[in-house]
């Protein structure tokens, strides 16, 4: 058979198509429930992270044993009852009749969408609910931070921030993953005596002295965009179109966790 | 032997793509802000070049020459996806810092420079080999980069303290231009330039002269 021939055009083509899709959908098969599994580890673990789970649990394990998951209404503030292990952020971002579209003044992080039902995680001490994880998401410098955002039993103290998705600069932005910027998290307070969101990054180094101290987190040298980025983050998800009317119904304990 | 050496060990020095054919760039610029990245970089590239070669030599001999090139990128991208896969199963972290740029491997002129240079002509073991060497050429550069790069920016190698920022509590500060893309340009001008003086066979040759008549220097009319 002569090789420019058209009947060996098509067949190369055919056959090479037919070939390399096959090993390419064999091979993707056969490592999707271990490419599911890294997506679901690495998730969990800056769940752990942020609530620094590690420093009181001796296994990965035994801290994820502590943590309950609850699909929280944002509209109202309560517990939906959805069945957590149901529950597929992507697919309601897709669908129009589970969101909420935001718009202008009310788009501080950029999202542009928000879900209705989201799912938080609460690990429980001694009965007691003791850590509150959040997850939070927001426009940076180049894409969107997923992140979480634990806060203590006072529901007011951060106990820890983490990101597990983000597209920003290497040695700029992407010091968000920084161990040492993100200790400084620990301890800093969200809500002042008036219920508002007060915690920010801000430029520079924050002064101990200052009366803001506790609200203030050092600024990303380097990474103004990307800091303004976090703030505005915070700054929804701990809003009234965020969390908010959550954090004020548990606060006020007109929600008994142990009836979720 | 002599031979399969020789094609072996041409593309690292004498031969090498980003230094003497300067292809392969825009990789070079943009995984090699830390080291380790560009470590799985290199094995990625390496892995897919050699690969495509090996099999592009293999079917030569019947790939139809109107649709050659995109028999070729076929096979290459097929290997590119693999490698993506492989790399999402098991080095989960950094297939998150690469991101996007393992699937830009189907785009190095590398690969398909030496699919259609060396593998339409040549059998399979030998383009294996010529993969393999143009590979570690280009994986040279990437760590001589990446490495002068993370010390330089982040006062690390493979993610260990060389240099303690100031961040981390130390003394050096971050140099941040090496955190961004274009210092790979003058490091990799470096680079062409100790090769060149090491190995004078490489400097091209003038264009052109400069005119007997032509003012030695341009600032002439300057005060």
């Amino acid at each position: 058979m002569q090789k420019d021939s058209i009947l060996n055009i098509i067949l190369v083509g055919v056959g090479l198509c037919i070939v390399c899709g096959a090993v390419i959908s064999t091979v993707a098969v056969s490592l999707k429930d271990q490419q599911e599994q890294n997506v679901i580890f690495d998730q969990q673990s800056k769940i752990i992270d942020a609530a620094r789970l590690l420093e009181v649990y001796p296994s990965s394990q035994e801290a994820l044993a502590s943590i309950e998951e609850v699909v929280v209404n944002l509209n109202d503030g309560q517990p939906s009852g959805f069945p957590p292990e149901q529950y597929d952020l992507d697919s309601i971002l897709r669908d129009s009749s589970q969101h909420t579209v935001l718009n202008g003044s009310d788009d501080i992080a950029m999202i542009s969408v928000r879900e209705n039902l989201s799912k938080v995680y609460i690990e429980y001490r001694n009965n007691e609910l003791k850590t509150l994880i959040l997850p939070v998401r927001g426009y940076g410098l180049w894409g969107t931070l997923y992140g979480y955002l634990a806060l203590d039993s006072d529901l007011n103290t951060i106990v820890g921030l983490e990101f597990y998705k983000h597209k920003e600069t290497p040695g700029l932005g992407a010091e968000v993953d920084n161990p040492n910027w993100k200790k400084l998290w620990n301890g800093k307070k969200v809500f002042d005596e008036n219920g508002l969101v007060q915690i920010s990054v801000i430029k520079g180094f924050s002064n101990p002295e200052n009366a803001e101290y506790s609200y203030e987190v050092d600024g990303l040298s380097g990474a103004t965009i990307t800091s303004k980025g976090v703030s505005n983050l915070l700054a929804f998800w701990l809003g009234n179109k965020g969390f908010g009317p959550f954090i004020n119904n548990l606060k006020n304990k007109e929600i008994k966790l142990s009836d979720v | 032997m002599s031979k399969f050496k020789e094609i072996l060990l041409t593309p690292i020095f004498k031969d090498n793509p980003i230094a003497l054919q300067i292809l392969g760039i825009c990789s070079a610029l943009a995984v090699t802000s830390k080291l380790y990245p560009t470590l799985i970089m290199c094995v990625a590239l390496t892995i897919t070049v050699s690969l495509s070669n090996f099999f592009i030599s293999l079917i030569r001999n019947i790939i139809p020459t109107n649709i050659r090139i995109i028999v070729q990128m076929t096979i290459i991208s097929s290997l590119v996806i693999l490698v993506d896969q492989f790399l999402k199963a098991y080095d989960y972290e950094t297939s998150k810092t690469l991101s996007v740029f393992v699937g830009l491997i189907i785009t190095n002129c590398i690969v398909m420079g030496r699919a259609e240079a060396f593998a339409m002509q040549n059998t399979p073991g030998v383009s294996f080999l010529d993969g393999l060497g143009n590979g570690l050429g280009y994986s040279l550069i990437l760590i001589v980069v990446g490495a002068i790069r993370e010390l330089l920016g982040s006062g690390q190698l493979l993610g260990i303290d060389i240099l303690t920022t100031t961040q981390n509590g130390g003394w050096y500060v971050g140099n941040n231009f090496f955190l961004l893309a274009p210092s790979s340009f003058l490091i990799i001008g470096l680079f062409i330039w100790a090769l060149r003086s090491w190995k004078t066979e490489q400097v091209e040759e003038k264009e052109f002269l400069m005119s007997k008549n032509a003012p030695k220097e341009v600032e002439t009319h300057h005060g």
